[in-house]
């Protein structure tokens, strides 16, 4: 295990000697890093000339001042680690530390929400394989994999953030939507959830229903303004939750198991009352998390109490769904702030469309909730837009593994043994057809970064796609490797998290020579 | 599996249209393999209908066959087809010193009166073109001439790229996994240098530096980029072939190793060459778009879909028809190629079986009920 280790990093050290040798040269010779000043009008035009040249060795050729970068990047180990500075002077460690938190929310952020959303939808389209569910996903992901980056970008800052800030000026709810968007729910319902003619249509009419009742209650009580949840839509969330939960987990039939989930949600709606007493605004990230861990042991706790013979599924069961009441009652409190923070910082237009957040923000409030909101609202979009792009590949892999996955001997043996549907499509299919994802979701993490430079772009935010396209179009060598030394260290991270996924998800895959 | 008879030496075994020889060891050949067909009546049932189906033709034929049905890949390819004609006829053509000139009346140069603020004239009902169909930008252009020369050279730029990079993708996948050892290292190694950077960063740095000698610099620098995927792909094709026997066959009768590389083993995996590169020209009018977009692609005065999008990103709330047109083009090519990508995929993949039409599954069920009442 130590010398496959040990191999493979240095095997990972030289690719990445290499990569970094090729982005200097290349990019060393893209053009004129003097340009800018060779154009320039003033008296000391020549003297800055010679600055900039002594300053960036630039009198070195491109083949050999590559060492001369990499001396300062090697002697991080005598304490003096320094990736150069940018043609302005600046330090570059410097600028890469503020870009790269930005660029990093944005990364993870849509990153998980591929994954789970792509899994999900491509789940679902596979057990629905050949109907019309699976045709129209089949064909929307299509087209979101031909969909260019900028422009989903562009449209959804046109058509989303700004129409949604529109109606928020305007809180008036056109006819349509209360035509199209219950029919469109009560189609992708019935697609999901299957069944014959007659099911198929009880499930459209109760989806349609349901969401005509949402969509006439949001346009009623301008609920977009002013949202929030309360105790009541917490309880009929939760116990929706609860049995969605159980469902998947354990099965209806077990119980122990459904008591557990519902305790669970009526101790979280008994809690959520003491919780609104605390009105402290400076409650910070750690605590919350604190606060997380401890909702999952109350439910473990709940389940391992409730007993009989099999109490640790009951304790899984309830720790999930303790969770997830417990991020219900998260988002009921950041709702709670979401009139001050529009009206108090956004002057009515919460949904940002330009930069990564609100400047000075500190200086106006510091309130978690607030800072939570205006993050929140800022990353919406790219977040959006980054997401969907991945989103139809994951899908894809998702629907094919599991197709894969499903026609194998050990789905038709589980079968044999009588396993019910349930059993066998979420313990021996699901978790299987999750194995080769890792591996995609790791390689897909360069072309992200590279989403994550237009997406970036189009939304003004200074982070690392920003540093990239001033460094490139400046011919500014540093700033550029800098970009690559995050990058490629990212990329190679991902590529050991995923093997080491790989082999802790596959008991075939021993890691060995 | 039948292994023994080496494929037909003749270098058009790899072409597509031409009928390869009956006993072509494939991978996973459909008569040959038939899963599960030994312990469950109705999957052999269904195998029969689909054996029937392919009775006495030979591999390639059975490609072929598979592609024309696909429905969706047939529908793109006419689409595509139609988008290429249109946009090398509506501007002519104007490279390496031919000029031939085209049958609409502007130049995506030419300027001209603005006319009714630059507003599209095409109307769909009743049909007229008007004088400028997708409207004209605030200098006076004619977009639907700019967005067809844009379209000519993206559509370049993705066929040059699609060459490139099988070329250079074949050639060191193949090396790579015919010979092994300190030559696959070395190979590998160099691939793995070049995947570590990220696509558009390579793109972006070699369009900065030769973006400005044309756009078709812009496409072999594409091509110099986007190679790895596919070298890694035949490499594996590779390793596994040539432990088959037909190879040690060739081998025996004394062929070189060029001619096993080129001649026997990659017919063989030209399924796989084939999808991807189909595959990777869809992305690539992608890349091409988002290094254009952020100005690092195809440079003024020439222009390409992207490099369109990027010049008029700030008209798109006074006049969207200068972002909408390029981008929907855009999309058609990209969503074309990939659904032909898709049908090639299901024709060269013999396992995967495909989606029955209601025929063959009426009778497929029927074959099944007969087989459980038996």
């Amino acid at each position: 295990m130590l010398t496959f280790l040990a191999r493979r990093f240095v095997a990972t050290l030289v690719v990445l000697l290499v990569a970094s040798y090729i982005v200097y040269v290349l990019s060393a010779n893209a053009g004129d890093p003097l340009a800018s000043l060779r154009e320039s009008t003033s008296r000391n035009k020549a003297e800055l000339i010679n600055m900039r040249i002594a300053q960036l060795d630039l009198n070195v050729p491109a083949p050999l001042r590559y060492f001369i970068w990499l001396g300062g990047v090697l002697s991080g180990f005598v304490g003096h680690f320094t990736l150069g500075k940018s043609v302005n002077g600046q330090n570059v460690t410097d600028m890469l530390g503020s870009a790269v938190g930005v660029t990093i929310q944005l990364l993870i952020a849509s990153t998980l929400l591929a994954i789970v959303f792509g899994v999900l939808i491509g789940i679902t389209s596979a057990l629905r394989q050949y109907s019309g569910y699976d045709y129209t996903v089949t064909f929307l992901s299509f087209l979101f994999f031909s969909l260019p980056s900028f422009f989903v970008a562009v449209i959804l800052k046109a058509y989303v953030g700004i129409a949604f800030n529109n109606y928020l000026d305007n809180p008036q709810i056109a006819p349509w939507i209360y035509v199209v968007v219950p029919l469109i729910s009560g189609l992708i319902w019935m697609g999901i959830l299957g069944g014959n003619a007659r099911r198929r249509l009880m499930i459209f009419g109760i989806a349609v229903v349901a969401t005509l009742a949402g969509v006439i209650y949001i346009g009623v009580t301008d609920w977009f303004d002013n949202p929030s949840l309360g105790p009541i839509f917490i309880a009929i969330l939760g116990a929706a939750l609860a049995f969605l939960v159980t469902a998947l987990t354990t099965g209806l039939a077990n119980k122990k198991s459904l008591y557990t989930a519902l305790t669970v949600v009526v101790i979280g709606v008994a809690i959520y009352f003491p919780f609104q007493l605390n009105r402290a605004e400076e409650i910070s990230f750690w605590p919350l998390v604190g606060l997380g861990i401890l909702a999952i042991g109350v439910g473990i706790l709940v389940g391992w109490l409730w007993g009989g013979y099999d109490r640790w599924l009951s304790a899984r069961t309830g720790g999930i769904t303790a969770f997830l009441v417990g991020g219900l009652i998260l988002i009921d409190r950041f709702m709670q702030s979401w009139g001050s923070y529009s009206s108090g910082v956004t002057n009515g237009r919460p949904i940002a469309t330009v930069g990564s957040g609100t400047p000075d923000l500190s200086s106006i409030t510091h309130s978690f909730w607030i800072q939570g909101l205006d993050s929140f609202t800022h990353l919406l979009l790219p977040t959006i837009s980054l997401m969907l792009i991945s989103l139809a590949g994951y899908s894809r892999y998702s629907r094919a593994n599991l197709l894969d996955v499903m026609n194998s001997d050990y789905i038709r043996t589980a079968r044999a043994k009588g396993l019910n549907e349930r059993t066998v499509v979420m313990r021996h299919a699901f978790r299987n057809s999750l194995i080769p994802l890792t591996t995609i979701v790791a390689f897909d993490f360069g072309g992200l970064l590279g989403g994550a430079i237009i997406t970036e772009t189009v939304f003004a935010w200074s982070g690392m796609g920003q540093l990239f396209n001033a460094a490139l179009n400046a011919v500014d060598v540093n700033p550029l490797m800098g970009f690559f030394v995050v990058t490629g260290i990212a990329a190679v991270i991902a590529n050991i998290l995923a093997d080491v996924a790989y082999s802790a998800l596959d008991p075939r895959i021993r890691v060995s020579v | 599996m039948s292994g023994l008879i080496p494929p037909p030496p003749t270098p058009g075994g790899s072409s597509l249209n031409e009928p390869v020889g009956d006993s072509e060891p494939k991978v996973g050949d459909t008569n040959a393999v038939t899963p599960g067909a030994g312990d469950l009546e109705p999957s052999r049932a269904e195998n029969a209908i689909e054996l029937k189906e392919v009775e006495g033709l030979s591999q390639g034929r059975i490609v072929v066959r598979r592609f024309l049905r696909h429905r969706g890949a047939m529908i793109s390819l006419g689409l595509l087809i139609f988008v290429i004609l249109l946009a090398f006829s509506a501007e002519g053509l104007d490279a390496l010193g031919i000029v031939i000139p085209g049958w609409w009346h502007y130049k995506y140069t030419d300027l001209d009166n603005i006319v009714n603020g630059g507003q599209p004239t095409l109307s769909l009902w009743p049909l007229n073109w008007g004088n400028h169909p997708f409207g004209q930008d605030s200098l006076g252009r004619d977009v639907f001439a700019t967005v067809m020369r844009g379209a000519q050279q993206s559509l370049m730029i993705v066929f040059v790229v699609g060459i490139l990079s099988t070329v250079i993708g074949v050639v060191i996948g193949s090396f790579s996994g015919y010979f092994r050892g300190w030559v696959d290292t070395l190979l590998m190694r160099f691939t793995d240098a070049i995947i570590i950077i990220p696509l558009i960063v390579l793109t972006a740095v070699l369009g900065r530096t030769y973006g400005a000698a044309g756009s078709f610099v812009v496409a072999i620098a594409l091509g110099l980029a986007s190679w790895t995927g596919l070298a890694r792909l035949v490499r594996g094709e590779v390793l596994a072939l040539r432990e088959r026997e037909f190879v040690d066959a060739a081998r025996v009768a004394g062929g070189s190793n060029f001619r096993i590389m080129f001649v026997h083993i990659l017919p063989n995996a030209v399924g796989v060459v084939v999808v991807n590169t189909t595959l990777l020209m869809s992305a690539t009018i992608l890349t091409e778009a988002a290094i254009s977009f952020l100005g690092f692609g195809v440079q003024q005065p020439d222009v390409s879909l992207g490099s369109i999008i990027q010049l008029y990103e700030n008209a798109f709330n006074t006049r969207p028809w200068l972002f909408f047109w390029p981008v929907s083009f855009i999309i058609i090519i990209a969503l074309t190629i990939n659904f032909i990508g898709d049908g090639l995929r299901d024709a060269f993949d013999p396992r995967q079986k495909r989606a029955l039409n209601k025929a063959a599954r009426k009778s497929a069920a029927a074959a099944r009920a007969k087989v459980a009442t038996r």
